[in-house]
């Protein structure tokens, strides 16, 4: 027989965080695949709510276009607050 | 170990300056400290040894829930029985979450389980010893589950992202184990003269096999090396079962337990304990399958499998139907 599909797991750990993934697990379909995920993941208080999704629908970027895609990130300082100066009379900003 | 004698493939550690441009990237990252991400070049080699290291630990996990299972029902206090099941629903989690590390690197858990079921991949010798007495419980968490903590604290610095975000769920988990099993040798080392004594004799039928479980001397191995080199083993088999002694005796002793090896003493010009020698043609026997409980825990775990078969089957045929009748519905509104 066919092997269960494989899902991610996102849980949300307090009010005000978002879902972050946990890891994954195998379950026949979605409804199964929260109760396996409340198992294997929030035995010890790590979740107020808990997101699947089939793993098979995760497009995810090839390590390969890491520079194409992260260094103009890099390039720009100008994006981080710490690029400009503040002078010493002026306390908060 | 959980992965004992992990196999590399290699004859020898290769330097730098003979491997390929692609393989020197793949170390000097590794030795800059950076994470390698299942997606990202690695080499053959590097990729079948953490399959064969990462599903031996998942086994050992599986397996390991079967000496426990022993005393469920037999537990003397509604809160050890209550502990215990806790413990043994942490093992399967184990297992779980290193089976989808195991699969980020291109197998599938079946076919890993398969392995395991087939006697392909062993799981750690330590779980073919039977449990015989209620304190051969606390023993395991405080000796098994205290060698397992030695060498997976290390291993949450390993260098495959997914094996080692896996081990550090693990080891916030497995501190709740090794105490426990404390808890319990201790209630029974401070209990009656007949517990003491049960306390006793669990100990002197784990400790040498919990020695074992690092698995033999390891200086000269060359996948050992060629482990180390890739950073998925972080300290020598010797060094972390020194640790363990050093760490251990002083628990014994705080329980007014004996620890069954004349040759213990403590050495004041190296700073640990001595230690007598290891009998490593028993662990050689057990490995081999001829321990006291192999083809028990085996046969136990291929049992499971084809009886639960039927029920997988069952959820899924009903899974597929669920989703026709969804797609019927949608095509029909």
């Amino acid at each position: 027989m066919k092997e269960w599909p494989l899902w991610e797991v996102f849980i949300r750990s307090q009010h005000g965080l978002a879902h972050k993934h946990v890891g994954s697990l195998h379950a026949p379909d979605a409804e199964m695949a929260i109760n396996n995920a409340r198992d294997v993941y929030t035995r010890r208080n790590e979740g107020l709510s808990i997101w699947v999704v089939p793993a098979a629908e995760v497009t995810a970027s090839s390590p390969a276009d890491k520079e194409a895609l992260f260094e103009p990130a890099n390039n720009k300082i100008y994006r981080h607050p710490t690029f400009f100066p503040v002078p010493e009379e002026v306390k908060h900003m | 170990m959980y992965a004992q004698m992990v196999d590399t493939g290699m004859k020898r550690v290769q330097g730098l300056d003979e491997m390929s441009a692609e393989e020197r990237a793949f170390q000097e990252k590794i030795d800059a400290g950076i994470k390698i991400e299942a997606k990202d070049w690695m080499p053959e080699g590097y990729r079948r040894t953490l399959i064969r290291q990462i599903s031996q630990h998942a086994h050992s996990e599986i397996v390991g829930q079967l000496p426990e299972g022993n005393w469920v029902t037999r537990a003397p206090t509604l809160k050890r029985k209550a502990i215990l099941l806790a413990k043994i629903q942490d093992e399967a989690g184990h297992g779980l979450y290193l089976y989808s590390a195991a699969e980020t690197l291109g197998v599938t858990r079946d076919q890993v389980y398969a392995d395991l079921l087939s006697g392909k991949v062993k799981y750690s010798s330590i779980f073919n010893y039977p449990t015989t007495n209620w304190a051969d419980i606390g023993t395991v968490g405080w000796l098994v589950d205290g060698a397992a903590i030695m060498n997976q604290i290390p291993l949450c610095r390993c260098s495959y992202g997914p094996y080692s975000r896996a081990m550090v769920r693990v080891c916030k988990e497995e501190s709740f184990h090794q105490r426990q099993g404390y808890d319990l040798v201790m209630a029974m080392a401070k209990g009656t003269p007949e517990q003491k004594a049960m306390a006793q004799d669990a100990l002197n039928r784990w400790w040498w096999p919990a020695l074992m479980m690092f698995g033999p001397s390891d200086g000269e191995s060359v996948h050992s090396a060629q482990s180390m080199q890739w950073k998925i083993k972080i300290l020598s088999n010797d060094e972390l079962r020194q640790k363990f002694v050093d760490q251990t005796v002083p628990q014994a002793e705080y329980l007014g337990l004996t620890i069954p090896d004349p040759d213990l003493k403590w050495n004041e010009d190296t700073g640990h304990y001595d230690f007598g020698e290891i009998d490593w043609e028993e662990f050689r026997q057990v490995v081999a399958g001829n321990g006291p409980c192999n083809r028990d825990r085996l046969r136990t775990r291929v049992k499971a499998w084809e009886d639960g078969e039927w029920f997988r089957d069952a959820l899924l045929a009903h899974a597929e139907k669920k989703s026709e009748r969804q797609v019927a519905t949608a095509k029909a509104a």
